[in-house]
């Protein structure tokens, strides 16, 4: 179990790394996919075994290609980043990353779950590990004392969908120009409209 | 080495890898021979008899290709990524290898490597995992014809993907349960249609709320696995050969192999959810009559064939159909099918309510 | 059972490559990238808290977690994708068009 945890988290945070380090976008996206699968791997280890799989689903499956959907429609190349006022900024970000790092250090210096001083609000007793039921469990918490974020969610994506499809297409509805499509043909009749 | 023998995680772990070693080697002799099957067949389709000269019948013809695509030069174009180029084809036949792993053939605990409590959702995020190979291949090749043929091929993939997870909810609700070993089990046995006295096996087809959703699954499976009459994305002749115009050789092999992998998978998924696994009548080995169960090892004589038949469907409808212009398919997925599973859900749920829990 | 102060720190250190990731890039789209990785370190955190405490309501966050960070993508890639309609870049350096 630990060392597969080990295994799992090296490869997550080498490929965090990489996503940031690498100059080809698309190749950032490529990491960050295996960045995602590792931590896949990482909630299958903590009885997350639905969210494991839901991770891969929409995060891996889903949200990395319609990333790798944009980059290659964007034809995006290496990225150059050369100049003294990028190597500032980016020395700056390196010392403001340590420094989130050493807040967080000392926040965790304290043994968590001991004495640590944060307030643990009150816990649902259901216990992810307790036999073949995570699915189970997680549906039954989730349409009892969660049914009214779940329904707002579902609201969020109605949202985000038309917001989209307003925005995709947004430039080219006005000033009456043509989306797209070959120019009028000369020839014989169309052929009929096949729906 | 008797003291690691007695631990039983190290059982559990070699007889899981003897298991997946039969797997793969079983998956890719059935593969070659997949290709010689749609040869013959579609030969005989279009009347004629298919290839015929390598072997009595042809039957020698996959050695003769495979040993061609060995020798073949492989080329990688100029400007290609290289890294990416090479790994494309791999994540063409990795996704249908692992699902591979939580498909029950024949009564548990033989003939499973694994079970695991999301069994379906496993198959749901392989597949997504599958689009990959298809965006990357056609992007890697630096071809705008490979490039316009992996992205549509992958707007097509991710389009039915919906439609098809959606189509088995159903499923999901009739049996409670999202592992595989658990949907076959729930399907064995016989009941009572009503008071009409008439005894239907538990299969899935054999409720009628569940014969939508197989039908939608098994177009969904079309489109997943770019089979015609979905096939535009790689089609010959249209778009030269789609996302696989630069590959050659075994690259090529790995992703044709892919293909037929993925039927596979997609035909084993269908029959465990919803033509009853591994379920079959016993015959004359049945102990209570022709219909009671027989041995164990029917069950996997059973499965294969109905994988078998699952296999001459598709190629039976591959050269039986011309092909869905983009459009039309991408209309058809959007405006058909993914309503149509919605509605699905909506009438599973309530007649699974009014019917009440079922033993 | 894996010691919950590991796996907060396999968060925090995830979490900075994000922070680090936004400041550092210049590509809207990896900024994009590091805002994901950010994101699902916070999940990681919930995940393992829920494993800790033996509670689901972790579980059931990262759940809304994960539904919002889709919906965010899918319109935060159609305003970059709009963006470079209209600026022909997606280097964040050269979108300054409102700076004074």
């Amino acid at each position: 179990m630990i060392p597969l945890f080990l295994g799992f988290a090296a490869l997550l945070v080498a490929t965090s790394l990489l996503v940031i380090l690498h100059k080809n976008p698309v190749t950032s996206a490529l990491f960050l996919v295996l960045a995602f699968c590792s931590l896949a791997g990482i909630y299958l280890l903590l009885h997350a075994e639905f969210l494991g799989m839901v991770q891969i689903v929409v995060y891996a499956g889903a949200i990395m290609v319609l990333f790798l959907f944009v980059i290659m429609y964007l034809n995006l190349q290496h990225d150059v980043e050369t100049g003294v006022q990028i190597a500032v900024r980016r020395g700056i970000g390196w010392l403001a990353g340590a420094a989130v790092l050493l807040t967080g250090a000392t926040l965790f210096g304290v043994p968590a779950g001991g004495g640590s001083g944060w307030a643990l609000g009150p816990a649902n007793a259901v216990d992810p590990a307790a036999g073949a039921g995570n699915v189970r469990a997680i549906g039954r918490e989730l349409y009892s004392r969660y049914l009214f974020p779940f329904e707002l969610t579902s609201v969020l994506l109605l949202v985000a969908m038309v917001g989209v499809i307003v925005i995709a297409r947004g430039g080219a509805r006005r000033g009456g120009a043509r989306r797209g499509g070959p120019p009028p043909a000369a020839g014989p009749a169309d052929p009929p409209e096949d729906r | 080495m008797a003291e690691l023998w007695s631990n039983p995680a190290v059982q559990t772990l070699t007889w899981a890898l003897v298991k997946v070693l039969i797997i793969l080697h079983a998956m890719l002799g059935a593969v070659s021979y997949l290709i010689y099957a749609e040869r013959k067949i579609c030969g005989h389709i279009q009347a004629r008899t298919g290839p015929n000269r390598v072997g009595p019948f042809g039957l020698l013809q996959p050695v003769a290709d495979v040993v061609k695509l060995l020798f073949k030069e492989e080329f990688i174009p100029a400007k290609a990524n290289k890294v990416v180029f090479h790994i494309a084809p791999i994540l063409a036949v990795f996704p249908a290898i692992v699902t591979f792993s939580v498909i029950p053939m024949g009564p548990p605990p033989t003939f499973v490597v694994t079970d695991i409590n999301v069994g379906l959702l496993l198959f749901l995020a392989m597949s997504s995992l599958g689009v990959y190979a298809l965006t990357l291949g056609g992007w890697a090749s630096n071809n705008k014809y490979a490039l316009l043929g992996g992205l549509r091929s992958s707007a097509q993939m991710i389009s039915y993907e919906l439609a098809m997870g959606l189509s088995t909810i159903p499923v999901l609700l009739q049996a409670g349960t999202m592992s595989l070993v658990g949907l076959v089990e729930r399907q064995a046995g016989w009941y009572p249609v009503g008071d009409t006295g008439l005894w239907l096996p538990n299969w899935g087809i054999f409720h009628w709320f569940l014969v939508l959703p197989f039908v939608i699954f098994l177009i969904t499976a079309f489109a997943e696995t770019n089979r015609a009459p979905f096939d535009l994305p790689e089609a010959e002749g249209e778009l030269v050969a789609g996302f696989h115009t630069e590959y050659s050789s075994m690259k090529w092999a790995l992703f044709f192999l892919g293909e037929y992998m993925n039927m596979l998978v997609i035909s084993a998924i269908a029959i465990t959810l919803f033509l009853g696994g591994w379920h079959g009548p016993g015959l004359f080995l049945g102990t209570d009559g022709w219909w009671s169960p027989g041995p164990p090892w029917m069950g996997l004589v059973w499965f294969l064939a109905k994988l078998a038949a699952f296999m001459f469907f598709f190629i039976w409808v591959r050269w039986t159909f011309p092909r869905l212009r983009y459009d039309q398919l991408m209309a058809f997925g959007w405006k058909v099918l993914l309503p149509a599973s919605i509605v699905n859900v909506l009438i599973a749920g309530v007649w699974i309510y009014l019917r009440g829990p079922r033993p | 059972m894996i010691p919950l102060s590991w796996l907060l720190a396999l968060s925090a250190v995830v979490f900075t490559i994000g922070v680090v990731g936004v400041l550092v890039r210049r590509n809207a789209l990896v900024i994009f990238m590091s805002v994901e990785l950010m994101l699902n370190a916070a999940n990681l955190t919930f995940v393992a808290f829920a494993n800790h405490m033996k509670s689901l309501d972790g579980q059931i966050f990262v759940f809304f977690v994960m539904t919002v960070a889709a919906a965010e993508v899918a319109i935060g890639l159609a305003i970059i994708v709009h963006l470079f309609r209209l600026r022909e870049t997606v280097f964040v350096d050269e979108i300054h068009l409102l700076k004074g």
